[in-house]
């Protein structure tokens, strides 16, 4: 049995490293692999000196399966440009041609290494047709990973944006809920609901729930905690916008919500919040009711007193 | 009348009991449920389906079918896992038994949510519950 002839592409890459080098630019720069709108000249030559140094300390090894650990290096290299050229704005095309652009310049030189070995040109033109495809796929892989990430985090900045809090009254939050409640959802919501609480000094923080389509026991459990997290830090919760088939889920399911305010609507839980931050609302009229102090309309008057705040509900 | 065929979804992940809601929801509305009945079915649906994936080892089936019986039509939904199993299936019914930091009423309440309940578990093999809610009058 004979030992299959050892390839001599790891040779050629040491050997040959700066011709390489510079085949594979020219390659790039007149081939228009390379929008050089996108990127710098000095930046591709970077990369590209990069990839052939972790590209011959690798194929040291077999240059066969990119199994080894060795090759962990230049793997993390490709990760990083194709992440770079994902944010520059380059197609998954475009950086896969960056590795499939190196097989002219490769080929070449194997031609040139074996000469009338045909056999041997024939093995290791195959070896670096099977590496570079491999490497160039791995681009088009991290690539789509890369606009997976994005998404993600699209997504989490869209549960922010989608959860706002708004500071409806002097002293009086609100929380409109819209859409399914997950756990990691919910989590944002109520360090957001808790943040503002603490930054506003408010002391009632009404959630609405119109927008929520089911209450189970995980989105009853939440909004529980999230009640006792605000009682903790001085604030009250109302809960509103409970529909009717909502109320008659939450009852079946054994939902004790004895000890949290809740309310059909939203106006109706701010006209408690008013009552308990001791103001009283009432239709703008011409006659008595406009304030001396100034009180625009006289639609709000705040009631000196603050009796109403004492009232427990 | 819609086809008596069985449909499943695989149940692994959280965003997969969102899907199922909204696809149990979707044949709650095809068969005329009105908005109490579609929110009972989807709620305890959504109960099983998170006890699944809380307790019953992360992963497994539901099945959805539309029976029908005296003339009533009706969803009929089963959650298969092959987790632990549950040991004793009348405490874990009970409000407020929880292993795992819950409420505890998702079992029990998913039972009041609907007209037929069945379970079958077995300790180390897994757990089969059955329940079915028909269209109100
Ligand atoms: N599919 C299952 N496999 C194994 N054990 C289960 C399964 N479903 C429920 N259990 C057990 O039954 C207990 C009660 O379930 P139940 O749904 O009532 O409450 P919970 O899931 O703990 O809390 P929650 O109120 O949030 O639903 C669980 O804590 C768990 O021990
Ligand atoms: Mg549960």
């Amino acid at each position: 049995m004979t030992a299959a002839p050892k390839s001599r592409i790891a040779e050629i890459l040491n050997h040959y490293e700066g011709d390489l080098l510079k085949d594979w630019m020219k390659q790039q720069l007149t081939g228009k692999a390379v929008p050089t709108d996108l990127m710098k000249e000095s930046e591709l030559r970077d990369q590209c000196a990069e990839f052939l140094r972790l590209l011959r300390e690798a194929s040291r090894g077999s240059v066969t399966d990119m199994v080894g650990s060795e090759w962990t290096e230049l793997k993390n290299l490709l990760s990083d440009i194709t992440g770079s050229r994902a944010r520059q704005g380059f197609t998954p095309a475009e950086t896969a041609t960056f590795v499939f652009s190196f097989k002219q310049p490769l080929f070449d030189r194997l031609r040139q290494a074996y000469g009338k070995d045909a056999d041997g040109l024939s093995m290791d033109l195959w070896n670096a047709t099977t590496l570079l495809d491999n490497l160039g796929l791995l681009t088009t892989e991290y690539h789509q990973k890369g606009r997976e990430d994005v998404i993600v985090r699209q997504q989490r900045d869209l549960m922010e944006l989608s959860t706002p809090v708004v500071n409806i009254w002097d002293g009086v939050l609100a929380l409109p809920l819209i859409g399914t409640l997950d756990s990691e959802r919910t989590q944002v919501v109520m360090q957001n609901l808790l943040q503002r609480i603490v930054d506003t000094g408010s002391a009632i923080a009404i959630i609405d729930i119109t927008g929520v389509p089911i209450v189970d026991t995980l989105v009853a459990q939440h909004l529980l905690k999230t009640v006792a997290a605000a009682r903790l830090m001085g604030a009250d919760c109302i809960i509103s916008g409970i529909r009717p088939q909502i109320a008659q889920t939450i009852v079946h399911l054994g939902v004790d919500l004895k000890d949290v305010v809740t309310k059909a609507t939203l106006s109706d839980a701010l006209s408690i919040a008013f009552q308990r931050t001791g103001y009283t609302v009432r239709k703008g009229g011409r006659s008595e009711s406009v304030s001396s102090n100034g009180t625009e309309d006289g639609v709000q008057t705040k009631v000196a007193s603050r009796a109403g705040g004492t009232q427990h509900l | 009348m819609p086809l008596s065929v069985t449909e499943s979804l695989a149940l692994r992940s959280s965003e997969d009991v969102v899907r199922m809601r909204q696809w149990v929801r979707a044949r709650a509305v095809g068969i005329g449920f009105s908005l109490v009945d579609q929110t009972k079915i989807v709620t305890a649906a959504s109960e099983l389906g998170r006890n699944i994936l809380e307790h019953g080892g992360g992963e497994g089936h539901v099945y959805l079918d539309l029976p029908t019986h005296n003339s009533k039509i009706g969803i009929q939904l089963t959650f298969e896992d092959k987790g632990p199993g549950i040991a004793d299936i009348e405490q874990a019914l009970k409000d407020g038994f929880t292993t795992g930091g819950g409420l505890g009423l998702g079992l029990g309440g998913a039972r009041r949510l609907v007209n037929q309940f069945e379970i079958a578990s077995r300790p180390g093999e897994g757990t089969r519950i059955t329940i079915t809610r028909w269209k109100g009058p």
